[in-house]
């Protein structure tokens, strides 16, 4: 039963049944490609882009092929319930790792942002709306709502078999103060770092038109989510480096950030506090240049393991050039995720992280791939391990 | 022109290009000082490419964010020289300020702020009534500014007398004293907006009590902040100061910790004014371009007194407008503005901040 003083339910069952289900469930996998199509046909995605993702990767097909790319499925049950605590500043995060949830078998109860959007209104009605013909999945669903509260919490806590921590290095911090039972598996997503990689000479190459597809991109990883997403790239580092190719690039992401994102009078007061502290702080700062207030950019002398701790937002970049690839590896450690690249060889550094037993990074994709969130996130298979797998011999 | 030249004058004469000419000439001489004398200043300018061939125009120049002074311990002298460091009244829990002040640069600060108030109030000393506690000056751990606010304005008057207690409770006994020993004779009021609102007002309001002052002076500090959640405006503030205390003038003004001193004062039309030794310039947050008269931005504040420390320019949190220059109809010359308050926070998207903080 749920501990209902103060919490806001939104759907799903109150007395929410956590006997789990096999991997990738038929039923799990029904509910949501018929979520995906109602969102698919509905006016919605053309109004929330993040929508429209959601709806893209829950859709019939893409469900096959990540059940296909599982393997056997045969002996893979949930573990039973998992307690989500979805980020409450990225509006549809919460109903993908609900539905990680659901197709590694389990029950779920999904925090919700307890900030109000409008695409979570308009999902959730739309979450309502099929589960209906879903009992079995009803069953094992509450959507809750409530303000941070940490006697709710701890309540969920020691209820649950997996929990799925989303928010960062404090909010991992004071959940996991709160007790659980011995087995329960914890699947904390910290705060991370990430960057980006360009080849010079791919730059020059490029037509005009893939520049402006490139800085398109490249807005969508960094700007969108005010470059404050553990997968938006810090720092750029060139490879190749050229002057021009640097000046096509900037130019090209300035008119994109010119075009569409609104900077918050405090962002440019951040910003520019940033750069001074930067100045006079970071022993590596060699120079920074900005146009206007949109795009700040620190130019590195060294690159060192201190890199980490220098975090910009709203649009102030780091950059460097590397001389080779390993003068990224040398500093490379387990906050590391993401890098997006482009006019390089992703398979080349994937090689070469292997080789090198590097402790970090866990993603290399394109430029403009950085949000794409899936089943592998954080270096994590997510229904491998919060699901269970039953052996017999 | 030099800060003893601007002490001679009238501390509303300058006109604009007069202004222009003074300014100008005094904050790039001191922004070439504190870039020569402050390691963590020069570092900045270097960031900056700063050129000192390129300027024509104070607001060419340089500013720095205001919120630096809590990150880093920034002076222009050497540490033996400093005697005083003053720190902002930041609310507990958050980094304050901290001013690093020499001896000539108290002195030019207590001299500054004297020739701006006695020009509203007249060069005599007034019985002066200082609407807070004494502890706060009785209190030395910390030489906040809010104490050296008082401290500083108790220089204004006579016979300095203390409203509140030591639990800030109003000693209406002692108030009702002082009231009828000056009852012939102007009388002078000093203390923070918020104090005098939440202990003098309202604690008035709630006894039932209230004084006639015939012919007093009441200037106000400290920001609207906590009074706009009230929903109270200046307006309301004075007519209920009036209410409970007589027949008061009131005037609010406008200073940081950063550049004590060289306050701002709001005229009987309700103005906030810059003085000859001080200015401001509104910037845009998109590029802090110079906004045009009227525009709202970011506030910019240039002061001629910070010697010991690079506070000269800075750019301050809050948001405000330029309402005109040298055309108020009470006749003081240099720009006019109003303020609107603090920035709000960035609200961002991103993945951290999940468990929102209580």
């Amino acid at each position: 039963m749920i501990p209902m003083k103060n919490v806001n339910f939104i759907l799903g069952s109150e007395n929410i049944v956590h006997t789990p289900l096999p991997v990738y469930d038929e039923d799990a996998c029904a509910f949501i490609a018929e979520v995906s199509a109602k969102l698919m046909s509905s006016p919605l995605i053309r109004q929330y882009p993040d929508l429209s993702a959601l709806a893209f990767w829950g859709r019939k097909k893409n469900l096959e092929k990540m059940k296909n790319n599982f393997g056997d499925v045969s002996g893979w049950l949930g573990r039973g319930l998992c307690f989500h605590i979805a980020p409450s500043n990225i509006p549809i995060n919460f109903a993908f790792t609900y539905w990680f949830g659901l197709l590694a078998g389990n029950a779920n109860i999904v925090r919700l942002p307890s900030k109000e959007f409008p695409q979570v209104e308009a999902l959730c009605a739309v979450f309502k709306d099929v589960i209906k013909n879903y009992p079995k999945i009803a069953d094992r669903t509450a959507f809750v709502k409530y303000l941070r509260d940490d006697e709710i919490t701890a309540e969920f806590c020691k209820m649950a078999d997996v929990r799925m921590i989303w928010g960062g290095d404090e909010t991992i911090a004071s959940i996991k103060q709160m007790p659980t039972k011995p087995r329960c598996i914890d699947v904390a997503f910290a705060d991370r770092y990430s960057l980006a990689l360009i080849d010079a000479n791919a730059i020059l190459s490029a037509s005009a038109e893939e520049i402006k597809k490139l800085a398109d991109n490249f807005y969508n990883d960094t700007f969108l989510m005010d470059q404050n997403a553990c997968s938006s790239p810090q720092i750029i580092l060139w490879q190749n480096d050229n002057p021009q190719a640097r000046e096509f690039f900037w130019k090209a992401v300035f008119n994109a950030a010119k075009q569409k994102y609104v900077l918050q009078d405090a962002s440019a007061v951040d910003k520019y506090t940033l750069m001074c502290e930067e100045a006079i702080n970071n022993p590596n700062f060699e120079s920074c240049s900005r146009e206007e207030n949109l795009i700040y950019r620190e130019e590195l002398s060294k690159l060192d393991k201190d890199i980490v701790n220098h975090r910009g937002k709203s649009g102030y970049f780091y950059e460097y050039a590397l001389s080779d690839i390993d003068e990224l590896l040398n500093v490379v450690d387990e906050k590391f995720q993401t890098v997006t690249y482009f006019g390089i060889d992703g398979a080349c550094i994937h090689d070469k992280l292997i080789a090198t037993n590097a402790l970090g990074i866990d993603r290399i994709v394109p430029i403009g791939k950085a949000m794409d969130i899936d089943i592998v996130w954080d270096g994590f298979d997510l229904v491998k391990v919060t699901a269970r797998k039953i052996t017999i011999s | 022109m030099t800060l003893n030249d601007l002490f001679q004058i009238n501390p509303y004469s300058l006109s604009k290009a007069e202004k222009q000419k003074a300014l100008t000439q005094i904050l790039h001489e001191l922004t070439n000082k504190h870039y020569k004398q402050c390691r963590e200043y020069a570092k900045i300018l270097d960031a900056l490419k700063y050129n000192p061939a390129k300027v024509s125009s104070y607001a060419d120049l340089p500013f720095i964010p205001v919120r630096l002074f809590k990150q880093f311990e920034l002076k222009s002298v050497p540490q033996e020289q400093i005697t005083k460091t003053l720190t902002s009244s930041g609310t507990s829990g958050q980094a304050v300020s901290k001013i690093f002040l020499d001896a000539e640069n108290v002195r030019n600060q207590t001299k500054t702020l004297n020739e701006i108030i006695s020009s509203f109030i007249g060069k005599s000393r007034l019985p002066l009534l200082l609407l807070d506690t004494e502890m706060i000056k009785k209190d030395r751990s910390m030489y906040s500014a809010r104490g050296a606010g008082i401290i500083g304005f108790s220089i204004f008057g006579r016979n300095s007398t203390y409203a509140l207690d030591e639990n800030m409770n109003i000693d209406v006994d002692k108030v009702a004293a002082f009231f009828k020993e000056h009852e012939n004779e102007p009388i002078l009021m000093f203390g923070y907006t918020y104090m005098i609102w939440q202990f003098v007002v309202r604690a008035l309001e709630e006894k039932n009590i209230s004084f006639n002052a015939k012919n007093a002076i009441l200037f106000h500090i400290g920001g609207w902040k906590k009074l706009k959640d009230q929903a109270v405006d200046a307006l309301e503030f004075n007519r209920r100061v009036q209410n409970c205390l007589g027949n008061v003038k009131v005037y609010n003004y406008y200073g940081m910790a950063e550049q004590l001193g060289s306050v701002f004062v709001e005229c009987e039309h309700g103005h906030m004014h810059c003085s000859n030794y001080s200015d401001v310039i509104i910037r845009r947050a998109k590029d802090f371009s110079e906004a045009n008269i009227g525009e709202r931005g970011l506030i910019e504040l240039l002061s001629v007194l910070p010697t010991s420390y690079p506070g000269h320019i800075i750019l301050t949190e809050d948001e405000g407008a330029i309402l005109g220059e040298d055309d108020c109809p009470c006749g003081r010359k240099g720009k006019y503005f109003k303020i609107f308050g603090r920035i709000k926070n960035a609200e961002l998207r991103g993945c951290s901040d999940t468990y929102e903080k209580r």
